[in-house]
């Protein structure tokens, strides 16, 4: 197991849960979790579905308690309207009242703020000029979500929760939204956001969390978490068995990709070996390094192996959103 | 560092900036509603579809014209609060807005006072419509004082209501709450005399109306009107305080149970 707690210490942090669990009813969403953020940094929670990053954004945001330990955000609760002043929130929801417009929306929550952004900056950072005086209700998808992004930047914040932001956007939606991001990032803002795309994640954080089964499985630079995994990409074409080859020792895991079968191997050098032996008409063959997502899966694998008492639902989301 | 040291625990704002928010959230509000024509017209034009009805094309005159302008003032007045927030709460919350603002520094006192200044100009364009309909079809005449009386009480009136209707919005679910609503604001408005006279109904109905907080407003506005009625505007005055009472502490309840629910 990684030690986690190294980087959660520092003066910088801006905002920090310490010890903290939380439950619903019987379901334990997060447990005992550690985690500063610093200043000026992106941080990307990762993790499957179910997996606490909602409940971690929320008590952040102070609209949840934990069970027992401690947030902080600004060397304050939360929910302290200090804090608020200078936080921003893109929440996972459904709906915006439909029948205001962009620009009314927008002006309400810049009320909220001592010192907002200017409307303007706040329609061109969310790409949103143009649609001013369009209500919510007749925006199309990506542009409804562009709004609630508007509506995090109101208070020109120091630090932003982004929980999914781009969670059901098509790709050329969700690129407009992370160039907006990289254009906070670039003015100083704290990012922290959830997210099941390893793609974004890698695109877009300096430090990621592995969030499984309300724990932080293991943190770092993407490319550090890629590089904690000495795992191999291999691909051929082989008349073997998808099953069977998934079971040979330091195969994380196996699957048919079309005519060819996709692996994760600890040990590629063993595995070809085997491979070649096994089938002489074995083709296309090819090794590569390992991918964050692969790391990602290798690593909550690796999880799941120390916590034997997973429930099944949980191990069909993991694969599910992996092979999103 | 400096950046991180806390700030004073005053409030963030000066007055000025807290009353800009107060109201630009009930400008909004209002603008809000006004645009849903779901809520808008049925809360506006039923109390004056039910009047000309009941009251004009029946050739209703003099008292009977002043006992139905009480009564659908009563029944436009609750039904313009109960919707905007029994079944307005609801589905913000549902939809996970609240939550949106929640997370905001708004003064969550703002999101309240925007929705009760909503439902007092609805009420109020009820009362004044009704008011019109009165004078020119129906030749009421009051005095002055009793115009103004009517308009105060329900108004004011109204707001047991918005209470009761916050409670309710915690009971039932967004997709519940328009039936829900429906199915206690309609039996209700009957059973408390405002379709039809309360001396008119059955004795069982006389007898169980002072359950109901309709009825006391009804009484209420009948007394303002210098009807004689069955109780007296002070047992009605606080019949409506107890009611609020009422709303108050199911709201929040409601509110007390519902933190953590939704989550994922």
């Amino acid at each position: 197991m990684t030690p986690v707690s190294s980087s959660s210490d520092g003066p910088l942090a801006v905002a920090r849960l310490d010890g903290v669990t939380r439950t619903y009813g019987p379901v334990v969403a997060l447990e005992g979790v550690d985690l500063g953020v610093e200043r000026g940094e992106v941080l990307a929670v990762l993790g499957p579905n179910g997996a606490g990053k909602t409940t971690l954004v929320k008590l952040l945001l102070g609209l949840l308690r934990p069970d027992s330990g401690t947030v902080r955000v600004f060397d304050r609760d939360p929910s302290h309207r200090h804090s608020r002043v200078r936080t921003g929130a893109l929440l996972q929801t459904g709906s915006v009242p439909a029948t205001l417009k962009v620009r009314e929306h927008i002006e309400l929550f810049r009320s909220y703020y001592p010192a907002p952004r200017p409307l303007d900056q706040v329609l061109s950072l969310a790409g949103l000029s143009g649609l001013a005086e369009r209500p919510f209700g007749k925006l199309s998808g990506g542009q409804q979500q562009r709004l609630r992004f508007a509506l995090a930047l109101c208070g020109d914040p120091d630090l932003l929760f982004l929980d999914e932001p781009t969670a059901g956007l098509d790709v050329e939606a969700r690129r407009a939204l992370w160039q907006g991001i990289r254009e906070l990032v670039a003015r100083g803002v704290t990012v922290v956001l959830t997210t099941h795309h390893l793609e974004e994640a890698d695109a877009l954080a300096d430090r990621v969390v592995l969030l499984a089964q309300g724990r932080i499985v293991t943190q770092g630079s993407p490319a550090e978490i890629k590089d904690r995994v000495d795992g191999r990409r291999i691909s051929c074409r082989t008349r073997l068995p998808v099953a069977e080859v998934a079971s040979w020792p330091g195969v994380l895991s196996a699957e048919q990709d079309g005519p060819a079968v996709a692996l994760l191997a600890r040990n590629p050098e063993d595995v070809v070996r085997r491979l070649l032996a096994g089938d002489s008409d074995l083709s296309h063959l090819e090794v590569r390094s390992a991918a964050l997502e692969d790391a990602f899966l290798a690593l909550v694998a690796d999880s799941r192996r120390e916590t034997p008492n997973d429930s099944p639902n949980d191990s069909s989301n993991r694969s599910k959103e992996v092979a999103a | 560092m400096s950046a991180l040291a806390p700030t004073p625990s005053s409030s963030p704002w000066t007055f000025q900036r807290r009353l800009r928010i107060y109201r630009l959230e009930a400008g909004y509000e209002l603008l809000k509603m006004l645009r849903l024509p779901m809520y808008s017209v049925p809360a506006l034009a039923f109390p004056m579809v039910f009047y000309l009805l009941f009251g004009v094309t029946f050739g209703q005159r003099g008292e009977m014209a002043t006992h139905l302008l009480a009564g659908y003032g009563a029944f436009g007045v609750i039904g313009a609060a109960l919707f905007g927030f029994g079944v307005g709460v609801a589905i913000e919350r549902g939809q996970g807005w609240t939550e949106i603002k929640r997370a905001s520094p708004m003064p969550p006192s703002a999101y309240f006072t925007a929705k009760i200044f909503m439902s007092l100009v609805f009420s109020a364009l009820i009362v004044a419509g009704l008011s019109a309909l009165a004078v020119v079809f129906c030749d009421v005449r009051l005095p002055g004082v009793s115009w103004l009386a009517l308009t105060a009480s329900l108004l004011l009136g109204a707001l047991p209501f918005c209470a009761l209707g916050l409670a309710l919005s915690y009971v039932c679910g967004p997709n519940s709450a328009p039936a829900v609503v429906n199915l206690i604001y309609l039996p209700m408005a009957f059973a408390s005399g405002l379709w039809i006279p309360i001396h008119v109904l059955p004795e069982w109905i006389q007898t169980a109306a002072p359950a109901l907080p309709a009825y006391h407003l009804d009484q209420l506005a009948l007394a303002a009107t210098g009807l004689t009625t069955q109780e007296s505007p002070g047992i009605a005055i606080l019949g409506l305080l107890g009611f609020t009472v009422l709303g108050l502490a199911g709201a929040h309840l409601g509110y007390r149970r519902s933190e953590g629910k939704t989550w994922g």
